[in-house]
């Protein structure tokens, strides 16, 4: 069976916009990106900012315009949809918001919230206090929150209303951006708690931008890292934590500092700043600031390579797996 | 001596409802020459303390009792003149969020020497000095960039300028909250390092918030745990995050998810919201969520030695405690 999402070569480019005197130009903001994601599975991408893991997100969304690549929910092509056609899909593929408060109109009571798809999707004839009341529950919020105010809640409370709009309409795909930034860590568990519950729940596929790799870890199947708009790893979850390929998987994976002042660090450290994707490096991207560096690194454009049951973009991973390397 | 020490700090807001009690009977140190990390969650009054210790508190903030006593002398007794001669010499600060510490429309270099005003050096010594505090914080080619505008600079670099802003004046005392939260983790982590690198070659003491109790272990030599207004933990790190005294903390640990090395799809949680701080509990400030609470906690507990150097808040800990 094919996969219900499959992103293939898709670009996402944006005009520039110079001062009167300069001239316009365009930024790839993310450049050839294939994925697919499995019904009722979870795939998470992760990157640092300005990788390109939201604009990809929101061009799945049809938010943004996918200037080149394909697009393809069960089979459908999404790049180039009519917005009046791309509305009625909107059922079944929904995202969910980095700013759990700033995407809830202040003025609109939770119930409002939580049942405007309905009424955007004209099923307002609904009961929409049943609907209300059954999304709460559903997310684990007391039935009086349908009466309250945004402000009236907290942040974590924010999130679980956000999931609940979300799920209203018994989506397919959901797409969460960031869904625990900005949250504590004794709540951060209860989110994706819950979103692992609901998917278990409604066979939901999620696709979740994150840059938190702790995230990824406990609730995705497959996980994709970006950089400078590209996929350079992608694998099985466990595999990927367990033998990364490419050296930016790696250093990403040894950031994470460990809550133990005795925690043995493997720390790879990467000198200097992403490069500005306007003057994007020759050869392999990730070369000004790998560790691993060789000669052709500077040249030579990696290509997507299989290894295991992932694939990467990186010429020398055999250099640094090495447990010698490694352990240096 | 204690570069810092803090005694029965209690601060409240006047707010409609009443006053809400942000501190109560905050005790901690920053001892000479060390790292001290505040970790806690989101209204655990970390930002209250930091704004109590250089006394730029919000127009309804009150401090109702204690001390805040920097190398010995008060600072709450302290005029606001006397203050402001503090800031930035004495005590200073680097704050969380690097987009908007600079004046955008100023090149670093100036804002550099501007806040050298108080020293009678020579406007070349002075971006002598800038360039070398520049390429302390690892920033390259520092004399050319000194000319540059902070929009010209990442997230990352941008922090690093107000590092390299804040040790200007070799001040004793270091103040930084939350100063990586904003940055992506490969380069959190090479701020870390260069602060501790710092730590070493000027000799200042820090006061490092952090909500990432990584960051803290990394970093600090000792941690002091808060939760809704009070100190429930304070200690070496190695005590701390090896043989967490108080629930609370046990729970922090267990639920950051770097702990969690095991795939699971049921991470644990600190079920409960903390306790309003206008209308508070009369027990202890964590029963509600305690999973280890008993008929003790209707009573607030004080602080008792876990171990030498390491105290918790709990009443487990007082009834372990030898008399």
């Amino acid at each position: 069976m094919s996969a219900l999402l499959q992103i293939r070569d898709v670009f996402v480019r944006f005009r520039l916009r110079g001062g009167i005197f300069s001239s316009v130009g365009t930024i790839d903001a993310v450049t050839g990106v294939s994925l697919d994601i499995e019904e009722g599975k979870t795939y998470g991408i992760v990157g640092e900012s300005g990788s390109g893991k939201t604009t990809l997100a929101r061009a799945v969304a049809g938010l943004h315009h996918a200037s080149e690549g394909s697009i393809l929910y069960r089979g459908q092509e999404l790049r180039d949809l009519p917005e009046a056609e791309f509305r009625e899909l909107r059922r079944e593929i929904v995202m969910m918001f980095q700013d759990p408060i700033g995407s809830l109109s202040p003025r609109l009571t939770i119930k409002s919230l939580i049942t405007e798809p309905f009424r955007i999707q004209g099923m307002g004839d609904r009961d929409l206090d049943t609907e209300a009341k059954r999304l709460l529950t559903m997310v684990g919020l007391p039935a009086e929150f349908a009466a309250r105010y945004p402000y009236q809640i907290s942040g974590g409370q924010a999130r679980r209303v956000g999931v609940a709009r979300a799920l209203a309409l018994d989506p397919k795909l959901l797409i969460a951006d960031e869904p625990t930034a900005g949250l504590d860590v004794s709540i951060q568990g209860e989110m994706l708690n819950l979103l692992a519950r609901l998917q278990d729940e409604m066979g939901l596929a999620i696709m979740i931008i994150t840059h938190n790799l702790n995230v990824v870890r406990h609730i995705t199947d497959t996980v994709g890292i970006m950089y400078m708009g590209k996929l350079v790893e992608e694998g099985p979850t466990e595999e990927v934590f367990a033998r990364p390929q490419h050296p930016y998987t790696l250093a990403l994976l040894a950031a994470n500092p460990e809550p133990d002042p005795d925690a043995q660090l493997m720390r790879v450290e990467l000198s200097g700043e992403p490069p500005s994707i306007l003057r994007r490096p020759k050869g392999c991207e990730f070369h000004t600031r790998c560790p691993f560096v060789q000669p052709r690194c500077s040249t030579d454009v990696p290509v997507w390579t299989a290894a295991g049951e992932g694939a990467h973009r990186c010429h020398f991973p055999e250099i640094w797996t090495r447990e010698e390397a490694v352990a240096s | 001596m204690a570069v810092l020490d803090i005694r029965d700090l209690s601060v409240s807001y006047a707010t409609p409802r009443g006053a809400l009690k942000a501190l109560r009977d905050v005790t901690m140190k920053v001892p000479e020459g060390k790292i001290t990390g505040i970790v806690g969650e989101s209204g655990c009054g970390k930002s209250t303390l930091i704004s109590a210790i250089i006394r730029l508190m919000a127009p309804n903030a009150k401090v109702g009792s204690g001390e805040v006593r920097f190398k010995g002398e008060d600072l709450l007794s302290r005029s606001e003149a006397e203050m402001r001669a503090l800031r930035g010499t004495e005590i200073s600060m680097v704050f969380q969020d690097p987009m908007q510490t600079h004046n955008p429309v100023l090149t670093v270099g100036r804002q550099m020497i501007d806040i050298q005003y108080r020293d009678k050096l020579s406007k070349a010594d002075k971006r002598k000095r800038a360039t070398e505090m520049l390429a302390l914080v690892g920033i390259p080619d520092p004399q050319a960039r000194l000319n540059q505008y902070p929009f010209e600079f990442s997230g990352g670099m941008r922090q690093r300028i107000a590092i390299a802003m804040a040790l200007m004046a070799k001040p004793s005392l270091l103040i930084a909250d939350e100063p990586t939260t904003a940055l992506d983790a490969t380069l959190e982590v090479q701020i870390i390092k260069r602060l501790r690198e710092l730590q070493d070659e000027i000799g200042c003491s820090i006061l490092f918030i952090s909500h990432h109790l990584g960051v803290i272990a990394e970093l600090c030599d000792e941690v002091v745990v808060m939760y809704a207004g009070e100190v429930v933990e304070s200690g070496t790190v190695r005590d701390v995050f090896h043989n967490p005294a108080h629930p609370y903390t046990r729970a922090l640990l267990e639920c950051d998810p770097g702990h969690i090395k095991v795939r699971t799809r049921n991470l644990p949680t600190i079920p409960g919201n903390i306790p309003d701080l206008v209308s508070l509990p009369t027990g202890c400030i964590f029963a509600d969520r305690c999973d280890v609470r008993y008929d003790a906690c209707g009573a607030r507990p004080v602080m008792a030695t876990a171990s030498s150097g390491h105290q918790a808040a709990c009443h487990l800990i007082a009834e372990k405690e030898p008399a």
